[in-house]
């Protein structure tokens, strides 16, 4: 009070003589308000500018790291797993889609899951890619080029088909593997990525029908390639001597390091999906590395209680669950609910793979369904269960202002929410998939002979072998 | 002339390798091998899956040798290789024929 009457009786003294002055003072004070009017602008696009630059070499960075964990990553995790007449076959299936879903992804792939279509799939308008240039697309990720966004899911649409093939490991065809996902890529992955992450599809968390939240692909990758999986190996069958014959992985050395290379990427596959090098960016970041680590340890505690002792290969499955439990949490929970969601994955996937393969007897080669599409229902469900809107808010009333997320905010029938993504991609994995195996196999027929299933993958299907140390 | 073949633990090679040096037996072939005789192998787990390896690494060594040499050739191997515990190895002698030095036609004992 003392202070304001002080100030009020200053300015009131000052302000005589400046009214004396009024006339040129208030010529130059305008020229002033232009120029720092200029200077505020120049200074916004310079910051939006800087923004848009650290935007950009974050998300090519992710781009790259995605592609990294098909090729080797994932080559190597499964190639290691299989027996060594097998390595190569495997390790070509990775990079089959590499090359096949780029092609598919261009001429029709991007514009089918990110067009603006209806509630379930895209369009063509952007087939070729046309009306997909260097400017950001706003509707998507505005600080970047629509490219940048492009070339990125590109790489979520090469791996999520690339998964798949852990399931059939051994005993596919190789020109019937490429066709099958092939058209796999279309007709489940890019409904499933519009549904969930597209303009006006059903799922999509801002707008949607039913809101749901999968910041990376928990139902759009995991879900989707695990369900699959599990459908092939059974329609395919087993493989030729199981579960009697000895089919030990033939260097568990190779599929370490794909397993680490994994753990790498998925940095770029969670943190990339902020669009941009923001703090949301960093919080994808943190819950997925602690998520992978407290997995690696819960599968290990897992299994060093019931076979005595932890096994390399437990570590690095435990660490690939946590990866895909917390995909579709990553940008919307607090680190430690990340170390829950790992722990728990650790060992809810343990015991899918250690007791219920065992019970039901199907034999899936490299525990597709076990890791990713159990792994990706667990995740799916937690992120209903620990979404904060403190970390992003991503759900906002009509002023602008923050809803609760998830559950932890209060928001439980977000959980339900959750519930209908997982049960769309469990039943669009399901049917499409059926489908496409019955079309596939009648037209060129989907299993080995089982001379070709003896001899291998790498000879019968591309006359080579992985190693020949001898020569 | 008599063909000594001595199925030996890997880790016992280069002890078995200088004791024939130093008994003046200078040729010998040495074989990766995998086996057992008495001995139990053991349990691998992958995934929940038990695997029971019983074939285990060996190395096989062959040596020709004049009947003279028998005897240090053995008492060389065997003092090398043994341990007094199951999965010393064996060793099977049998007759040869004939031997040549296939550089300079030379056969017989001279050419071992």
């Amino acid at each position: 009070m003392h202070c304001g009457m002080k100030l009020s009786f200053l300015s009131a003294i000052l302000g005589i003589p400046s009214l004396a002055l009024a006339q040129p003072a208030a010529q130059d004070t305008q020229a002033q308000i232009a120029a720092l009017q200029q200077a505020v602008k120049s200074a916004q696009a310079a910051s939006a500018s800087a923004q848009s630059a650290g935007d950009n070499a974050w998300m090519l960075t992710s781009a790259a790291l995605v592609l990294l964990m098909t090729g080797p990553g994932l080559a190597l995790f499964y190639g290691g797993l299989v027996r060594k007449k097998n390595v190569l076959g495997t390790m070509m299936q990775s990079f089959a889609m590499m090359g096949l879903v780029t092609i598919i992804w261009a001429v029709a792939g991007y514009s089918l899951a990110f067009g603006p279509g209806n509630l379930f799939i895209g369009d063509f308008q952007h087939l070729f890619l046309r009306g997909v240039g260097l400017a950001p697309n706003p509707a998507y990720a505005p600080t970047i080029p629509e490219q940048t966004f492009m070339i990125y899911q590109l790489m979520f649409a090469i791996i999520t088909p690339a998964l798949i093939t852990g399931a059939f490991a051994e005993r596919m065809k190789f020109s019937a593997m490429a066709l099958f996902l092939s058209l796999w890529s279309l007709i489940v992955y890019c409904p499933m990525a519009h549904m969930v992450w597209g303009v006006g599809g059903l799922l999509n968390a801002s707008g949607g029908h039913i809101p749901s939240l999968d910041f990376a692909g928990g139902t759009v990758v995991h879900i989707t390639s695990g369900v699959s999986a599990l459908v092939t190996c059974i329609y395919l069958g087993k493989r030729a001597g199981y579960p009697y014959t000895k089919m030990q992985p033939h260097s568990m050395v190779i599929s370490f390091i794909g397993a680490c290379l994994l753990w790498v990427g998925w940095f770029g596959f969670n943190a990339g999906s902020a669009l941009g090098s923001s703090s949301l960016a960093t919080s994808a970041f943190v819950n997925t590395h602690f998520a992978a680590a407290a997995a690696a340890v819960g599968w290990s505690i897992a299994e060093w209680i019931r076979n005595g002792k932890p096994t390399a290969l437990g570590a690095i499955s435990g660490a690939v669950a946590g990866l895909v439990a917390i995909t579709p949490a990553s940008g919307f929970v607090q680190p430690m609910s990340a170390l829950a969601i790992g722990f728990l994955a650790g060992f809810f996937c343990f015991f899918m793979v250690f007791i219920v393969k065992g019970f039901f007897g199907y034999d899936d080669s490299l525990d597709a369904f076990g890791v990713h599409g159990a792994g990706g229902t667990l995740g799916a469900l937690l992120t209903g269960l620990f979404a904060a809107s403190v970390i992003n808010p991503v759900f906002k009333d009509a002023a602008g202002n923050p809803l609760p997320s998830g559950a932890i905010d209060g928001h439980w029938s977000q959980m339900l929410n959750q519930l209908a993504g997982v049960a769309i991609s469990w039943s669009i994995s399901i049917v499409g998939t059926l489908a496409l195996l019955f079309v596939v196999d009648k037209f060129v027929g989907l299993r080995l002979s089982p001379e070709q299933e003896a001899e291998g993958l790498d000879l019968s299907q591309h006359n080579e072998e992985g190693y020949d140390l001898n020569s | 002339m008599l063909k000594i073949e001595a199925v030996l633990q890997p880790s016992k090679l280069d002890a078995v390798k200088d004791a024939l040096l130093e008994a003046g037996i200078e040729g010998m072939t040495i074989l990766e091998a995998r086996g057992h005789g008495r001995q139990k192998g053991h349990t691998e787990f992958y995934r929940g899956r038990e695997y029971t390896v019983d074939l285990l690494p060996k190395i096989k060594i062959e040596l020709v040798v004049t009947d003279d040499q028998k005897e240090k050739a053995l008492q060389a191997i065997i003092g090398a290789a043994r341990t007094g515990r199951i999965g010393d190895g064996k060793i099977f002698i049998s007759g040869v024929d004939d031997a040549i030095r296939i550089r300079n036609d030379e056969r017989g004992e001279a050419a071992i």
